[in-house]
């Protein structure tokens, strides 16, 4: 008799996990304005801080992990954490709580957006909006093209300048620049670590 | 079928775009824009800003966008499916791998290769958005047009407000908002 009641608290408690796996996620992209680099400080807050499921230290490796796997940084982040705390249903829990809010409100705005885009005064402010957006995308990438300047790496100049030149006037397919600097990324690290090694052994 | 080609293209999306915010940006105008055409360039850049006013990544907004567009609720769910497949693909079998593979040298030295690559490639979408902000459709003329003029210098102030006092974006994109309704007004 006892058992049996064991195991279903057990499964209660999961459901509880489950749920609030999927709360936690859906609220925290729901509110969340500006994209990645603001919900994952933020998801750090709830999990490390509020609910103390993950520690510290985990969780910015699985931030450096969601930065550099495909996909947004933000579904990468949940799909981490959720399976870490509940296995693969965990993980799915939580990137359905990541992608619904997005989801239901620009379904909303596209309609919205169909009824306003012929209102010219709409329009103006679309135009000038536009103008603005331009204007944060400048000083993202001036930012973005400082950091890998500072680092004086000239590998890495020499990438960056060397793919922008060949996807702005040689169309070259953005697949092949992906492969291109992984491999030449990974030859460098693999030289570098050779040569330490000679070095190592004189 | 244009469920399965949604899908389809939106895992491109999600598979070649590599650390987050603006990665999506290159993807989505290459395959969504100009090879697929399912949006032009000027309902790309309002995707872009709406969605900086809205929450939610990027390259999930312009997939449930283009998803609506094309085939109503369904495609949004297909195209945002298809943008979430990679990371759940990749990312979980990373999960798996996570204690073990995590401080390997050649796994760092892919992802240093890739930084630079991608902020050109970020460097290059962008390019086209400003030049759209700054001569609309039409390829640019001599002399600059009225318009021409004030859409640089917006750019330009803009930008020196970014850099000076770091506002968040909202507050730039909102002002040029309030920019275009009064030059609306004026001009009429």
């Amino acid at each position: 008799m006892e058992r049996v009641i064991v195991i279903e608290k057990i499964i209660e408690k999961d459901a509880k996990l489950y749920l609030k796996l999927f709360t936690s996620t859906f609220t925290l992209s729901a509110f969340t304005l500006g994209g990645g680099y603001v919900i994952v400080p933020l998801m750090r807050k709830k999990f490390v801080q509020e609910l103390g499921w993950i520690e510290e230290k985990e969780m910015l490796d699985y931030v450096a992990l969601a930065q550099s796997t495909p996909g947004p940084i933000a579904v990468n982040t949940s799909i981490l954490v959720g399976f870490r705390i509940a296995g693969v249903l965990g993980a799915l829990l939580t990137v359905l709580g990541t992608v619904l809010p997005p989801l239901i409100i620009i379904s909303l705005v596209f309609f919205l957006y169909d009824a306003f885009s012929s209102n010219a005064v709409v329009n103006a402010a679309l135009l000038g909006m536009r103008i603005g957006v331009a204007a944060v995308l400048l000083d993202v990438v001036v930012r973005m093209i400082w950091l890998i300047v500072k680092e004086k790496n000239l590998l890495s100049i020499f990438i960056l300048l060397a793919s922008f030149v060949a996807l702005q006037f040689f169309n070259v397919s953005i697949v092949l620049i992906i492969a291109l600097a992984a491999l030449i990324g990974a030859a460098e690290t693999l030289i570098k670590s050779q040569r330490e090694r000679g070095q190592g052994s004189k | 079928m244009i469920l399965l080609e949604l899908i389809w293209a939106f895992f491109q999306v999600g598979l070649f775009s590599i650390g987050g915010g603006y990665a999506a940006l290159p993807q989505i105008q290459n395959i969504v824009v100009e090879k697929l055409g399912w949006l032009t360039p000027l309902e790309f850049a309002d995707v872009l800003t709406i969605s900086q006013m809205t929450p939610g990544p990027i390259a999930l907004n312009a997939a449930t966008f283009v998803g609506t567009k094309i085939a109503g609720l369904p495609g949004a769910f297909a195209a945002t499916l298809g943008c979430v497949l990679p990371s759940i693909i990749i990312v979980l079998a990373l999960a798996f791998f996570y204690s073990r593979y995590r401080n390997l040298k050649g796994v760092k030295g892919v992802l240093n290769g890739l930084r630079p690559a991608v902020v050109a490639m970020i460097s290059v979408a962008s390019l086209a958005v400003l030049l759209l902000a700054l001569f609309s459709d039409a390829p640019p003329t001599m002399p600059l047009t009225a318009e021409n003029i004030i859409a640089f210098v917006m750019v330009a102030v803009g930008f020196l407000v970014l850099r000076i006092f770091k506002p968040d974006p909202i507050f730039i994109i909102a002002a040029g908002g309030g920019v275009g309704v009064l030059a609306y007004y004026l001009v009429k």
